[in-house]
């Protein structure tokens, strides 16, 4: 077997958690080898140490590459070798032109003067291999999210390339622009090209990766040298054992208190790309309904856009709260009308990092802690100190600084934020993510607590045992739609996987066109 | 990220460092002031020297106040000159040639300033066109509107009733003798009113525990602001009494500092400045507020305006000429952030007479004002410089 790269026995630790445990991973020269794994299963960090972004020394075990052992210092070394990464998130300068990009850092130039003829002319060239069809000039801004990845391609195209790497390559491009990408890779194959491929989504990885691997809670479970069957690769990803605890609870379920119909959403940059199809669902008094889906499958999407609409571009849709038709247009009208939402995202969008606990805990409601527009030192200390022992938030003092809290504690304050704006429906956006198995117990308990006071939870989850262990119903989401719904007495991870894998396989199988994505979108 | 321990109750070292720059900056005019009383020869704190210290840098301070909440919010105005200036010519055409009853035209030149900095807020806050870019435009648009209206000629003289605005002295009730015991009264009853203040406050935090100033620093702290005012007072008590425009900057001070601290628009301005993205998720309308603090620096800038025309007994088209970069040097000083969400209302105040003291001090000393310049430029810079190394050290 002629392998370009072999990995053996890589760890990786950060303070206090073991990202990648003894992962192993060969990929043959000329093949496309899938990288698959739950979030956070260690694809990106296996990834960043073979790129150099991790130096050498900074991680156990070896690289060979094209059988020689490999001590990348950073990326420029690994570049050098020719492995080339494509990050999920593009690196592209939108305001200037394709061929400025391509070269970015690496401009055709005599002592500092550019050759403009001889870049454009090299970049028509790139241009032609990855099939897009663009003046050299164009500016990148101008261009789908689709054909950025082009040139993202075109540019990794533009230095010597023998293995490129692909993080989550079709997580932001509509179907047409994925199946065109995927075109492409296999294309190069043909042409001798070694690629790994990370991605969510199975049904690509059938169809064009030759093996893969299976990362799972940082450390390899399976490696396959060719295909096997989906349910085969989802029982690797999710076979882990239930060993995180739930609170025990008894749930008392009463009427329906919010009613979303039709929810439609759109990506702002992009009308023609759909972030949320057409989502409809209701939630019940006192029951904690769980959101499942891959990351990018548009649950934040939804769950944001419904809350004054703060995410995304609203396009039709409504929602009733205790049967009554609601305007939430905007955050103050859905805080009004009773909703929360505590993000995924608590330091850029939960809390001001800056401020102390007391100043961040009212923030949802500031009228709540003065008399006519003057704070009330007094009371907001004393509910500070409140919630910092109901909580249990772990500090100094209700003085410390938010910035210098624990991810759990963070979460504890943005939680606390909003208990104290008295919402009755929550909306619960991982609400675990990044925080240490004792304070998710805690946080757990806490919503198992607010569901038995009669208030109404979401939590949006990409931890399925989660989901199983906290929730009453279970909705997945896939791809903006919301494609399955079953009690989480009958719900198991493989049933979840299936449900989405076979969601993605309606898409293909039907083959819609973009023909018929413009004319789905046209019509409304 | 680990959770700080508990910090063992008097912890005077760690509170040091947290709380450094609020101390610098009071320390740093203590020292600057020493500095000056001493190679002047005790000029400084003459009182005829102290009264022209108040005169001449009120409307620096006034400005200073509302220029705080605008950095906090995130934004800046440089505008704030020309704004001034406009308003101080259109005040000179209302008083001297439409001849308007005195009290009516400042209660409109106010408005007009509220009006112009609402214009300039409501593109900066709904249309989300930058603050700079804005200001910049309505700096130059409202320069040369003064001109225009002013047909590049002063307006002056005032009626004795306006100059008052800025030269005149609060009237002794209990007669002419020196000292002016009315000023001695509202001075002194001043600063009692603070120590009573601070201490109520600091009982407060020591029921709730969250008192982590250590009681030697509060205590020097506040004996050495009690002392300032006491003598304060008795130097200008013994002059001609407390300045007019003293007791507005006073009021303003007072007003605004509380506005920040105290009430729920400050609280709004400081979380939109430390997260937008957060703040307007926790449902703050980021939108009005940044309107709103726009429209209070365009009325602030007009009553500068006013005070110094007023002062100047002319509307002049030089008017203002270079004020907004007194005033957000001032902020800087103060210790506010460039990225919004720090700084306090005492802070730009103490920072305006940083910059103020210099000026006197230098010209006193007779150095010219091209070093004057240098050396105020080289302090902007090393209060930032202080804040940088402080903020990466911790």
């Amino acid at each position: 077997m002629d392998a370009i790269l072999e990995m053996r026995g890589i760890t990786k630790e950060f303070p206090g958690v073991k990202a990648l445990d003894n992962v192993n991973m060969t990929v043959r020269r000329g093949e496309i080898r899938a990288l698959v794994g739950e979030n956070g299963a260690g694809k990106s960090t296996l990834m960043k140490v073979l790129s150099g972004v991790y130096p050498h020394g900074s991680y156990d075990g070896e690289i060979l590459y094209n059988g020689k052992p490999m001590a990348f210092r950073g990326i420029h070394d690994s570049e050098a070798q020719g492995i080339v990464i494509i990050h999920q998130e593009l690196a592209l300068v939108p305001q200037m032109s394709i061929a400025e990009n391509i070269f970015l850092g690496n401009e055709i130039a005599t002592r500092g003067v550019i050759n403009r003829h001889e870049t454009n002319h090299r970049t028509a060239e790139l241009l032609a291999k990855v099939g897009l069809r663009e003046s050299p000039e164009t500016r990148v801004g101008e261009l789908g999210m689709g054909k950025q990845q082009l040139v993202e391609i075109a540019k990794a195209l533009s230095k010597k390339v023998d293995l490129l790497i692909l993080d989550e390559p079709t997580s932001s491009l509509n179907e047409h622009d994925s199946d065109a990408l995927l075109r492409l890779l296999a294309s190069f194959r043909e042409q001798g090209m070694t690629a790994i491929l990370i991605s969510h989504k199975l049904n690509e990885i059938s169809q064009v990766c030759d093996s893969l691997t299976v990362l799972r809670d940082g450390a390899t479970v399976a490696h396959h040298d060719g295909m096997v069957p989906e349910s085969r690769i989802i029982k690797d990803m999710v076979g882990r054992s239930m060993d995180d605890r739930y609170p025990p609870r008894d749930p008392q379920i009463g009427e329906v208190v919010m009613q979303v119909r039709d929810w439609t959403v759109e990506d702002p940059a992009d009308s023609e790309r759909l972030l949320v199809k057409g989502a409809s669902f209701e939630l019940h008094r006192g029951e904690v309904l769980g959101i499942a889906g891959l990351m990018g499958a548009g649950r934040t999407e939804l769950a944001m856009s419904i809350f004054g609409r703060s995410m995304g571009k609203y396009r039709s849709g409504q929602v009733t709260i205790g049967g009554q038709p609601v305007d939430l247009s905007t955050v103050p009208k859905a805080i009004k009308a009773g909703m929360a939402y505590v993000t995924e995202d608590r330091k850029s969008l939960g809390l001001v990092l800056i401020d102390s606990i007391r100043r961040n805990i009212p923030l949802a409601n500031l009228p709540g802690v003065a008399t006519r527009g003057i704070v009330d030192r007094h009371r907001e200390g004393r509910i500070g100190n409140d919630f910092r022992q109901r909580m249990n938030i772990r500090s100094s003092s209700i003085e410390q600084e938010t910035v210098n809290l624990s991810g759990g504690n963070q979460q504890k304050v943005v939680l606390s934020k909003w208990l104290f704006a008295g919402p009755e429906i929550l909306i619960l956006d991982e609400p675990t993510r990044g925080i240490d198995v004792g304070a998710k117990y805690e946080i757990y308990t806490m919503i198992r607590d607010l569901a038995a006071q009669g208030k109404s939870i979401i939590v949006i989850s990409s931890e399925m045992p989660e989901l199983l262990g906290i929730t009453d119903r279970i909705l997945v989401m896939n791809e903006g739609r919301l494609v399955g719904e079953l009690p989480t007495e009958e719900a198991t991870q493989e049933k979840i996987m299936s449900i989405i894998i076979s969601s993605g396989h309606d898409l293909t199988e039907t083959n819609v066109t973009p023909e018929e994505i413009e004319a789905e979108t046209a019509h409304v | 990220m680990s959770d700080t321990p508990a910090r063992p109750a008097g912890d005077t070292f760690g509170f040091i460092r947290r709380n450094i720059r609020e101390y610098g900056i009071l320390f740093a005019l203590v020292i600057i002031m020493a500095f000056f009383q001493i190679v002047t020869g005790g000029i400084l704190f003459r009182p005829v020297n102290l009264t022209n210290l108040f005169l001449q840098n009120s409307h620096i301070v006034i400005m200073a106040v509302g220029m705080l909440l605008v950095i906090v919010a995130g934004h800046i105005d440089l505008s704030v000159g020309s704004v001034a200036a406009f308003v101080g010519a259109l005040a000179g055409l209302m008083i001297v040639k439409m001849g308007l009853p005195i009290p009516l035209v400042i209660v409109l030149s106010l408005i007009a300033g509220a009006i112009i900095g609402g214009i300039q807020g409501y593109w900066i806050a709904y249309w989300k066109i930058p603050s700079f870019i804005v200001t910049l435009a309505g700096m130059l648009v409202f320069r040369g509107l003064t001109m225009w209206i002013l047909k590049g000629q002063n307006i002056g003289p005032f009626p004795r009733e306006f100059q008052m605005l800025s030269s005149g002295f609060i009237p002794d009730i209990f007669g002419p003798d020196k000292p002016n015991t009315l000023s001695l009264i509202l001075g002194w009853g001043a600063a009692v009113a603070i120590l009573w203040l601070q201490i109520r406050a600091r009982r407060r935090e020591e029921s709730m525990g969250i008192a982590d100033e250590p009681f030697a620093f509060f205590a020097a702290k506040n004996a050495l602001i009690f002392m300032a005012l006491v003598m304060m007072t008795w130097a200008l008590a013994n002059f001609r009494g407390l300045p007019n425009v003293f007791m507005v900057m006073a009021v303003l001070v007072a007003l605004y500092a509380f506005i920040s601290e105290r009430t729920t628009i400050g609280r709004r301005i400081f979380a939109i400045g430390g997260n937008a993205k957060a703040a307007k998720l926790s449902g703050i309308n980021s939108e009005r507020v940044v309107f709103m603090t726009f429209a209070n620096m365009g009325m602030l800038a007009a009553l500068a305006g006013l005070v110094v025309s007023a002062r100047l007994n002319s509307a002049t088209p030089k008017a203002g000429e270079g004020f907004e970069l007194d005033v957000i040097a001032a902020v800087f000083i103060g210790g506010a952030s460039m990225a919004g969400g720090v700084g306090t209302v005492i802070g730009a105040v103490v920072g305006a007479f940083i910059m103020g003291v210099m000026n006197n001090g230098m010209s006193i000393l007779g150095i010219g004002i091209d070093y004057q310049q240098i050396i105020k430029g080289l302090v902007l810079m090393a209060a930032v410089i202080f804040d940088v190394s402080n903020k990466s050290k911790s």
